[in-house]
């Protein structure tokens, strides 16, 4: 479960708050839509949940974690219990699509057995069976942001964030990355999505939490993107 | 630990900024060599110190024209004195000898000295070193056969004072040097954070420890440390081969001057590769926590 209290968060740079008093709660194994124009605080939301960042009032817990008291070398283990997804892939260039999974695994002291096992199952899973051996570059879009998904799910964490994970993509690949993301979700996993893609959030009709300027302007159960759109 | 990781991250590391490598190597060489060349100094006058400060203290030089009686006078008086622990004689003959001995390399220099132009003297070990005036008193110079009365301590004083300076001037330079390196090694292993931040991004979203994280750069400014290490233990060794060995071998044969042994060289070796891997090691970690994020 992830909770925040009153979370506000200043960067130091600009005088007006990312988050402005953010207080909500999602449950286990749900799928929430973070929604909101540019600048809202979708990303810096996804942060401090990521404990990539400190709110600056408020405290944040995940997983049963509160995250504002966790010390640094905790970090790291509390961060293999979560997954994560970027709009730009962020996979390593001269590693094959295998290997890229791989490190996630190898990095956390996996043994080479268990690697060996699970990069091909989630590759499966993914649908790139047949392309372990490519490089990134040698993948389209899609098949690259699946490549960061299974990297992200292989450690079966218990949450996955994704920021704008089909901001890069066609509608068509966006929505079978979708579908991914569901599959995922339905094995338990909570995911949590940030997007500006209407089409996606308005046929998926799941949790949405809107942000503007800092702040929820609204947080409805299946819902939509917008009203008038 | 996957060993093969990190060694090849190490490598990879070293390999691609390559003229950076090559500065800090070379930087952390110089200054090893250096803080190796102080302390080989710092031995050599220790050695010296033993040889020459336990010998002679005062030495009571006689004139030309003493008389055999003014000779034992001058004896008497010194195994009479409390402030005496021990003398030598040594006559015009046993001078010259050990002249001789000491200027073998230089023999212009013999030839061009007669045999009797060495004064006889006396040797005189003080009680208390400390004490030199009150024997200086006791034989005014140019009085009752005696010539002169030197200080031998306040020579060897001037000269270890020389020598400190240089092993301090050594070390200083030595201190600027690693500086410069603590510098370069700092600034290599930023580039090299830079270089590898995709790696190190994705290892942070995915919570690998920190540790795991830095111990490849952590290696990779030690090897280098290393590498700097043995270049100054052969920069040594060269110096002894060619310089020590070669162009001071007369006054080392002669006893003015210690021996470089290889087994000080030996001794030093480990300290100067544990201060090049130790502090290459330490600046890399102190970079890592202060200028970039893992
Ligand atoms: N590192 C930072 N330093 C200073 N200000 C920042 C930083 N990151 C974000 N901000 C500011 O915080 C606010 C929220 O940014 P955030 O990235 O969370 O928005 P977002 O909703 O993700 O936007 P987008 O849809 O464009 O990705 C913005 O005003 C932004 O300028
Ligand atoms: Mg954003």
């Amino acid at each position: 479960m992830i909770e925040l209290q009153h979370v506000t968060k200043l960067y130091p740079a600009s005088g007006r708050p990312a988050l402005d008093d953010v207080s909500t709660e999602i449950d286990k194994g749900e799928f929430v839509f973070l929604i909101g124009s540019s600048g809202s605080g979708k990303s810096t939301f996804l942060r401090l949940l990521l404990k990539e960042d400190d709110p600056t009032r408020g405290t944040v817990t995940v997983n049963g974690k509160t995250l504002n008291t966790m010390s640094k070398w905790q970090v790291p283990k509390f961060r293999r219990t979560i997954g994560c997804v970027f709009q730009d892939f962020r996979l390593l260039r001269n590693r094959t699509v295998a290997q890229n999974v791989a490190f996630a695994l190898e990095v956390i002291n996996k043994p080479q057995r268990t690697i060996k096992r699970v990069v091909p199952e989630v590759l499966e899973m993914v649908g790139l069976e047949g392309k372990a051996t490519r490089l990134p570059h040698e993948l389209s879009g899609g098949e690259q942001q699946r490549v960061a998904i299974a990297r992200a799910f292989v450690n079966r964490p218990l949450v996955l964030l994704a920021d704008e994970p089909t901001g890069n993509l066609d509608p068509e690949t966006s929505e079978g990355i979708m579908l991914l993301l569901e599959r995922i979700n339905r094995t338990g996993t909570t995911v949590i999505m940030a997007t500006h893609d209407y089409h996606i959030v308005d046929s998926m009709r799941r949790r949405v939490i809107e942000l503007n300027g800092g702040a929820v302007t609204r947080d409805q159960s299946r819902g939509v993107y917008g009203v008038g759109r | 630990m996957r060993v093969n990781f990190v060694l090849s991250e190490v490598a990879t590391g070293l390999r691609r900024n390559l003229t950076m490598t090559v500065a800090m190597i070379l930087t952390t060489a110089i200054s090893l060599g250096l803080m190796g060349t102080g302390l080989l100094i710092a031995g050599m006058i220790s050695d010296m110190k033993e040889i020459y400060y336990d010998k002679v203290q005062v030495s009571i030089f006689l004139s030309d024209d003493v008389s055999d009686e003014q000779r034992s006078a001058i004896e008497q008086q010194l195994s009479d004195s409390p402030e005496v622990a021990s003398y030598l004689y040594e006559s015009k003959d046993e001078a010259y000898a050990r002249f001789q001995q000491q200027f073998s390399q230089q023999p212009e220099l013999v030839q061009n000295t007669p045999a009797d132009a060495l004064p006889e003297s006396f040797r005189v070990e003080l009680v208390n070193p400390e004490r030199y005036e009150v024997i200086a008193a006791e034989f005014p110079n140019g009085q009752n056969g005696v010539d002169q009365v030197r200080d031998e301590g306040d020579f060897l004083d001037r000269l270890f004072s020389l020598l400190n300076g240089a092993r301090n001037a050594t070390i200083a330079v030595a201190v600027v040097q690693a500086l410069a390196a603590l510098l370069l090694i700092s600034n290599t292993i930023q580039l090299a954070a830079f270089n590898r931040r995709n790696e190190t991004n994705i290892m942070r979203l995915v919570g690998a420890s920190r540790w795991y994280t830095q111990l490849p750069f952590i290696l990779e400014a030690a090897v280098a440390g290393l590498i700097g290490a043995a270049l100054a233990v052969g920069g040594l060794v060269l110096t002894k081969v060619l310089f020590v060995d070669r162009t001071l071998a007369g006054p080392i044969k002669a006893g003015i001057i210690p021996p470089v042994d290889w087994s000080a060289i030996a001794f030093i070796s480990p300290i100067i590769a544990a201060a090049g891997v130790g502090l290459a090691a330490i600046a890399a970690y102190v970079t890592l926590r202060l200028y970039v994020r893992l």
